[in-house]
């Protein structure tokens, strides 16, 4: 049974800290459905939609029938394990890092067979199992098989680690303390084993409550931050860029107007300037710094999480230079992925409707309790999910754009938006 | 031709002497120099930020420079009556037209420190100038007058601005003072260490924000974040202001530099 992973020994400051040589990534077009759902927590496969049979690996065309018309649907994982291999020898840097390595061969339920990592409670064939897809370091989906009843500590494992970027004993950035969320961010983090987290906040002068609470958490410091002020972002990286493993960046800029409803642009312009312009200076300025730091232990460099909104997806008019914002930190988030992604750091891109928080004040309910978002970020780094939609609202957006985005803008157009 | 030099040769000469000293009575331009904050629906003053352009690098290989942005109520800043609603329809009354004479005058410095020190939301009273007049003289008409509290030595934003859940703490002039300095002293304008001309609580005064509306309703200009005011005497400097020329400007960041006599 999976141990509790103690706290890890300080580095010894004399050896080299090696650079992260992500598992291979490349894939096919069509092995991409099975990252996509991955990034999103599930596993899927493709099934056919003539004959019904699912299909592994990924294909062009159905292994029982002619048809052409699969279709990637998610799928419960549960199966049997029929064999286990331990790998002790590999020409991939990754894994030869990292050997000896356990794989094993699963039988689906649905009448498939994969290949997958096994969890070290995986040990004994004939076994029932779940196969789960998680994104390994290159960012690309990999199937591992894990107990049906998991230990409670089943997520400390080295290989699941590796998988995800839990915040146990590791030492964490949120850009800003003030906020409703950010304040839950930080106690989820600490509930979450985090041995550091640094606290950001602006305008020390402007008192909002909370803020003296956090500070006496175990683990928690303030940090003046304001992601505006390049010189400021340049002194937090530079005072603690050489230790931050996740970076969750969730300052934001909000005011409630559309174009027509206020004159000028001094409010978009602040928006802007912190949702997008601020998440580019804390990009190049603490993104290097990660990325040298992607193998550094077992508390490595491991995650950037950008606080983003589902009106990034389509603009909600009474919110509109707020969704304009938003989209732009989305688009850019994007970039950084692309970036991020060879040296081994995950980009999570969280899409929150509505919160609970001042801002959000003259929306009716549902909105997302700060608690229940802190929560759901601090699972997707557990889990290592790529793109996170919280909540009901963030749900039926995400499944209604998924539909038709153009419908959606109409139906937002016309008052239908929450 | 005579031999006596001329009022600007003979100036010119006592600088040189040191007989006249500059003092620069300007904070320095900071992203962490605090900036005047409104409620947040409001719109805001822009805080000064500094932005690299090139630094001897791939961006240009042989000069550094920045570009920078801020309000025109950002840092050291000179207010011109158009800032206020009440010195909306005046004449002259933006950075770009008020005649540039205005920019040089004489300044009275009246010691607040000890009230201030008592009490932050101290208020100047007509007493205070009264009693001030007594020690050094009446206030000459198209000065100004400088509110002395050491304010500015409160390098901690936090101090400075010295916000609690009812607002900001910060000296001012109450609004007898200000009256009594317009329509009895006839001032050029009034000028604090302080974020504001006004107190802190200048809002919950008679009108509110009464130096602003008083000030520029009359015509006169507003001088705040203003540092050094301990290095000048109480009568008898001479203070260059001189805002930025902008088209319709309410105000300005400025250097403000004062001539001070040696004896």
């Amino acid at each position: 049974m999976s141990m509790p992973m103690p706290p890890p020994k300080r580095k010894n400051p004399a050896l080299r800290t090696r650079p992260m040589h992500p598992p291979p990534a490349a894939r096919s077009r069509i092995g991409l459905g099975l990252t996509a759902a991955a990034a999103r927590g599930e596993l899927a496969l493709q099934v056919c939609q003539a004959c019904g049979a699912h299909q592994y690996p990924p294909r062009e065309s159905c292994c029982r029938c002619p048809s052409t018309h699969l279709k990637w649907q998610a799928q419960s994982g549960l199966g049997q394990l029929l064999a286990i291999t331990t790998l002790s020898h590999s020409n991939d840097l990754f894994f030869r890092e990292r050997l000896p390595w356990r794989l094993g061969m699963v039988a689906l339920d649905v009448g498939v067979s994969v290949l997958v990592h096994l969890h070290e409670d995986v040990d004994t064939p004939n076994q029932n199992v779940r196969v789960l897809a998680r994104l390994d370091r290159a960012g690309q989906a990999v199937l591992i098989a894990v107990p049906t009843q998991p230990s409670p500590h089943w997520q400390e494992t080295s290989m699941m680690r590796e998988m995800g970027c839990d915040p146990k004993h590791r030492k964490i950035l949120i850009t800003d303390g003030k906020s409703p969320t950010g304040q839950a961010l930080a106690r989820a983090c600490v509930s979450a084993g985090a041995q550091t987290v640094w606290v950001g906040h602006a305008e020390p002068w402007k008192k909002l409550p909370g803020l003296d609470e956090l500070a006496a958490l175990p683990g928690v410091s303030l940090i003046p931050l304001d992601l505006t002020n390049e010189r400021d972002v340049a002194k937090v990286s530079g005072g603690i860029g050489g230790k931050v493993d996740i970076v969750i960046n969730n300052a934001e800029a909000h005011r409630t107007h559309g174009i027509a409803d206020r004159a000028g642009t001094d409010a978009a312009r602040f928006e802007m300037d912190l949702n997008y312009f601020g998440l580019l200076r804390l990009a190049q300025s603490l993104g290097p710094a990660l990325k040298g730091r992607a193998a550094d232990g077992p508390a490595n460099a491991v995650a950037w999480v950008n606080v983003l909104s589902i009106y990034a997806l389509a603009n909600f008019p009474a919110h509109g230079t707020y969704s304009a914002s938003k989209a732009a930190a989305y688009s850019l988030a994007q970039c950084l992925r692309a970036e991020m992604r060879p040296f081994g750091i995950r980009v999570i891109n969280v899409f929150p409707g509505p919160v609970e928080d001042e801002w959000f004040q003259s929306l009716p309910p549902p909105k997302l309790n700060p608690d229940v978002l802190a929560r759901a970020i601090v699972k997707a780094l557990q889990e290592g999910t790529e793109d996170v939609y919280p909540g009901d609202v963030a749900q039926e957006w995400l499944q209604r754009w998924r539909e038709d985005p153009k419908i959606l803008e109409r139906e937002i157009a016309a008052g239908d938006g929450q | 031709m005579s031999t006596t030099p001329s009022i600007l040769m003979a100036l010119a000469q006592a600088m040189q002497q040191r007989r006249i000293e500059v003092v620069d009575l300007t904070q320095t331009l900071t992203p962490e120099f605090p900036q005047i904050s409104l409620p947040p629906e409001y719109g805001q003053c822009w805080p000064f930020r500094l932005e690299e352009v090139a630094q001897y690098d791939a961006r240009g290989p042989s000069w550094y420079w920045n570009n920078f942005s801020c309000g025109e109520h950002t840092g050291t800043h000179f207010d011109a009556p158009i800032h206020w609603v009440s010195g909306r329809h005046l004449p002259f009354n933006s950075v770009d037209t008020i005649p540039v004479e205005h920019f040089v005058a004489p300044a009275y410095v009246i010691d607040c420190v000890a009230q201030t020190q008592a009490d932050p939301d101290y208020l100047l009273t007509v007493d205070d100038v009264l009693a001030f007049e007594a020690a050094h003289g009446r206030i000459q008409a198209r000065s100004w007058l400088f509110m002395r509290t050491d304010w500015s030595q409160r390098t901690d934003p936090e101090a400075y601005q010295n916000f609690d859940e009812t607002g900001q703490h910060t000296p001012g002039p109450s609004t007898e003072a200000v009256r009594f300095l317009i329509e009895e002293r006839d001032v050029i304008g009034f000028g604090s260490e302080a974020i504001g001309t006004d107190a802190g609580q200048g809002f919950h005064l008679k009108p509110p924000y009464p130096c602003h509306y008083l000030m520029h309703g009359s015509g006169r200009y507003g001088l705040q974040c203003l540092t050094n005011l301990h290095l000048l005497p109480p009568a008898g400097a001479v203070v260059l202001a001189a805002p930025l020329k902008i088209q319709k400007g309410s105000g300005s960041p400025l250097r403000v530099l004062a001539l001070v006599e040696r004896t």
